[in-house]
């Protein structure tokens, strides 16, 4: 193999494993270690800068940080990376004075935002300190987008949601509210610099099913009900409540109708269990609150007799895998499963839908009547015009949705000053040395064998009586620490400098997880197969030194490594070093 | 600092026949300086007793005072230990072992405590071939009292504050032959692929196994004056010949190397294979080992490996005719057999 080129901040980057995941790449462990050090403020401002809602996020995120944090390939359960960052945005201070400042003397671009969900309220957030016109378009009465109309308040409190929101709203940018954009073409008459579509997936897909005409007053779209609440519109709902689909609006669904009077409230779903869409987590809340989740069950009919909704029939089924794993749910020969139901919800999918763009404006749409949108720049091929969030590519995530937003506003900014969109900024990347000492570090080197704490929730039955009443309690200061202590530090990186090695083997006696060998060159399948330990991951790499003056090289695998510096303590030339590895993607205007 | 090592361990790691992985042979953090060959032959045994699948129960570990006599603190964490005086670990493993037969003896020593204060134990215990692995961690300088010279420094070798040494080194392999040593062998810390071998031939052989390591004090002796600092031992060692150690558990797979020139069935029916072994070398012969030692302390190099094994050694118990079993399982009936066995033996000496 090559010797390792760690001067490309890539290959750090990837090291570490959660930063690396997140879309936005949040630096986790970097305001994990101040959440630790009490320093929730600045914990919270590093989030903010990179995913623009902590608060937010610290409840709803879908976590893709955490299936990839290493304490799950050494331990078991991740470090609960989600709710630290609520601990940082529960206990910061006043965070005003920190904000961006917004020039009162604006650079004359005028930038048009459809939609004021994550992905757009990001590139306000972005481009606003930039000294750029900002004007926000959207059909709900406050900003937020889905984040307000789709996430119960029980999982996020409208207060929460505000204060993020306000961060950006209240701060040089016009918002108009309660206004739907039926034409693209009458913003871009208006003569906008560049416009940027964030306007999500909107509509709720339904299932066509006998006896959908008779039951339809029964019948609701899982995410227009879920908005209805929101709004105010709709304040109760059936005892008999069967909610179709498993993703995480189908929990949303099931757990606001227990809220509003559904006593039995069932989930139905037509994959197995461990395959429905849902987080593992918002599952466990559902069945926690006594929601009884059948899988296997196909939707067959709606069953009504006399204008009135009793119920619907299933056809029970069973996954059959074929080679290459491709599942297909096979009927058993049972009878259909009827299940009585006042009212059934449908959160079986939503998708894009964009009858407000007219198609001459040269915005491309491909077979699916989505936009072509290219997937670095946002850009559409209509040059002014950019997307983001789920009206880029379909619905993913909030997370995913910032860093669309982040991406968007760069390409926005380069495209009003008349540069390249296409030349993307370089990430900011900062590697310093921890060491403090002969055996000193300036990060907690000890490795802690917790195990994940739980969140507190508040009393199932308070909860279950006030859909407003935020269920999980958050870490306090004390368990925030606990947990924060659980982190590894991956960004702390072990840096080989192989002119100082003088092949003593220390490190190698030393690593309590057999990360690194000596030996000599191979290609990389054959190499893996000569380490200390064994090197099965392949998406984690191998740092390889150049070559020893015994002809060997350093070959360390990156995959279970604790961070723990062992290898640097022990190391008798400092051939071996911890240094910081801080990645901060660049945001607009750096 | 750390104090501890992490407790976690890799995933996947190997278990032995017993269960074990190489984490259930470890010991405490090590307290030696950073980048001492003796961490790494405390690794090399670690892992040699791992892959041997040996009980650590059934494992006593002994030493006497210096540097390397901390080491076993630092591996073999559940096995016993006895820390001894300064130059009398030989009479502890004679006194433990004739107690008990049953135990692996370890015993670990430094060139002080080995050539200079425990010289007189060492010879006796080559001599008796009491059954024990004898390991000296040997860095030729006193690095607990800051790097004088010790014993075993080459003549004209000097550690980093020091002169050139005005004597000659005890070749500790060489002197161990002398005095009757039935397998003796040189290593160097550096070299696991070596060593983890030789720990586990020396565990295998029945009678006294001195492995000499020569293991770089980092510290006090691992400058460019120095014989036995790393770069030294590297560019100077010369093997005899490589070694394999095939477990008398494990049938001859592709997994050992054809080709070898000499295989050794052991005692406990494991064997050795050696491979390209020096041609003026006899390891079965003391003449010819001595000669070999003698060949390449006159050139200048290290000679490392498998340097004698007698196949035929019988020791200290096979000549004492001593107790089968240990002594703390006999039972008072046999330890006190009576007025009439008393009277024979009274008669026989008559």
């Amino acid at each position: 193999m090559k010797a390792t080129d760690i001067k490309n901040p890539e290959y750090f980057h990837k090291v570490v494993d959660c930063q690396h995941a997140c879309p936005a790449h949040t630096p986790v462990p970097e305001y994990i270690r101040l959440i630790a050090a009490q320093r929730y403020t600045e914990a919270y401002m590093v989030n903010w800068r990179s995913n623009v809602f902590p608060g937010i996020l610290g409840r709803t995120c879908d976590r893709p940080c955490e299936p990839a944090c290493r304490r799950v390939r050494v331990e078991e359960e991740p470090v609960a990376i989600c709710r630290l960052k609520r601990v940082a945005a529960d206990n910061k201070e006043d965070i005003r004075d920190l904000l961006p400042e917004i020039p009162t003397v604006k650079n004359g671009k005028r930038i048009a935002l459809i939609g004021a969900g994550p992905a757009s309220l990001t590139v306000a957030r972005d481009l606003a300190p930039l000294g750029y016109i900002i004007d926000i378009f959207d059909n709900q009465f406050a900003g937020g987008g889905m984040m307000r109309s789709q996430i119960p308040s029980f999982r996020l409190p409208v207060e929460v949601l505000d204060e993020e929101v306000n961060y950006i709203l209240e701060r040089g940018v016009n918002a108009t509210f309660d206004v739907e954009v039926d034409s693209l073409k009458s913003i871009l008459d208006q003569d906008y610099d560049a416009v940027f579509v964030g306007t999500g997936a909107p509509r709720g897909k339904g299932l066509n099913l006998p006896g959908l005409e008779d039951a339809s007053a029964s019948v609701h779209l899982g995410i227009d009900w879920l908005s209805s609440v929101a709004f105010e519109h709709t304040h109760s709902i059936g005892k008999r409540v069967l909610v179709l689909g498993g993703g995480n609006t189908a929990m949303d669904c099931c757990r606001t109708s227990k809220r509003l009077g559904g006593e039995d409230v069932r989930v139905v779903v037509r994959s197995p269990f461990e395959d429905m869409k849902a987080s593992p987590w918002e599952k466990e809340d559902a069945m926690h609150e006594g929601i009884p989740i059948y899988n296997n069950h196909v939707p067959k009919e709606f069953v009504v007799e006399d204008g009135k909704l009793l119920g619907m029939r299933f056809q029970k089924v069973e996954a059959q895998y074929d080679e290459e794993g491709n599942r297909s749910l096979v009927p058993t020969d049972e009878d259909l499963v009827f299940m009585e139901a006042d009212e059934v919800l449908m959160a079986i999918g939503q998708e894009n839908s964009f009858p407000w763009i007219e198609r001459d404006l040269g915005i491309e749409f491909d077979k699916w009547d989505m936009p072509v949108v290219n997937e670095i720049t946002f850009q559409s091929t209509n040059e002014r015009v950019f997307f983001g969030g789920d009206a880029a590519f379909g619905p993913e995530n909030v997370i995913t949705a910032v860093a669309h937003g982040h991406q968007a506003a760069v390409s926005i900014d380069l495209f009003c000053k008349g540069e390249d969109v296409n030349k993307r900024l370089a990430p900011e990347v900062n590697l310093t040395s921890q060491k403090m000492g002969v055996h000193e570090w300036s990060y907690d080197n000890a490795i802690e064998t917790d195990k994940r704490y739980v969140v507190p929730l508040a009393p199932l039955e308070a909860s279950l009586a006030d859909r407003k009443m935020e269920v999980e309690l958050g870490f306090d200061v004390a368990t925030g620490y606990k947990e924060a202590e659980r982190c590894l530090n991956c960004d702390v990186q072990t840096v080989f400098y192989e002119d100082r090695c003088i092949e003593c083997d220390a490190c190698v006696d030393i690593c309590p997880t057999d990360c690194i060998t000596f030996t000599h060159n191979g290609d990389e399948d054959e190499l893996r197969t000569r380490l200390t330990a064994p090197a099965r991951e392949l998406s984690q790499d191998l740092y390889v030194s150049a070559d020893l003056p015994t002809q060997r090289v350093m070959v360390k695998d990156e995959n279970v490594c604790l961070h723990c510096g062992l290898c640097a303590e022990r190391c008798p030339t400092t051939a071996w070093d911890m240094q910081k590895f801080l990645y901060n993607v660049a945001q607009a205007g750096q | 600092m750390s104090y501890q090592v992490p407790r976690f361990r890799h995933p996947e790691l190997p278990k032995n026949e017993l269960g074990y992985t190489k984490a259930d042979y470890e010991g405490s953090i090590s307290t030696l300086c950073a980048g001492c060959g003796h961490d790494s032959i405390s690794g090399s045994i670690v892992r040699a007793c791992h892959e041997l699948s040996i009980e650590p129960h059934k494992i006593a570990k002994l030493s006497g005072i210096g540097c390397s006599s901390k080491a076993p603190t630092y591996f073999l964490g559940n096995s016993h230990g006895f820390n001894s005086v300064h130059g009398r670990m030989p009479s502890v493993v004679t006194g433990a072992a004739l107690a008990n037969r049953d135990l692996l003896y370890l015993g670990v020593s430094g060139d002080g405590d080995t050539a200079s204060i425990g010289m007189g134990q060492f010879a006796h215990v080559a001599r008796r071939n009491l059954n024990m692995v004898y390991i000296v961690m040997n860095n030729g300088c006193y690095g607990l009292t800051k790097g004088q010279d010790s014993a075993t420094a080459d003549e004209g070798s000097a550690s980093k504050k020091g002169e050139p040494s005005p004597f000659g080194a005890i070749d500790l392999c060489a002197t161990a032959l002398q005095l009757g040593a039935t397998f003796v062998a040189r290593s160097f810390s550096g070299d696991k692929e070596q060593l983890v071998p030789l720990i586990k031939a020396a565990i295998s052989h029945r009678g006294f196994a001195l492995i000499d390591v020569v293991s770089p004090c980092v510290t006090f002796n691992n400058n460019p004056q120095s014989t036995k600092s790393y770069e030294f031992v590297r560019e100077h060692a010369e093997a005899t010949g490589t070694i394999d150690f095939v477990p008398m558990r494990t049938e001859i797979t592709t997994e050992y190397k054809p080709g070898y020139t000499h295989e050794v069935t052991m005692h406990d029916g494991s064997s050795i294979h050696l491979y390209k072994v020096d041609e003026d070398l006899n390891p079965f012969d003391r003449r010819s080992a001595i000669n070999t030692i003698e060949d390449h302390r006159a050139n200048g190099t290290i000679l490392t490996g498998l340097i004698y094994m007698d196949e035929d050694s019988r020791d200290l118990h096979d000549v004492m005719e001593t107790s089968q079993r240990p002594l703390n399982e006999l039972t008072e009936a046999e330890l006190c057999p009576g007025n009439k066995m008393l009277q024979n033996i009274n008669a026989s000496l008559r």
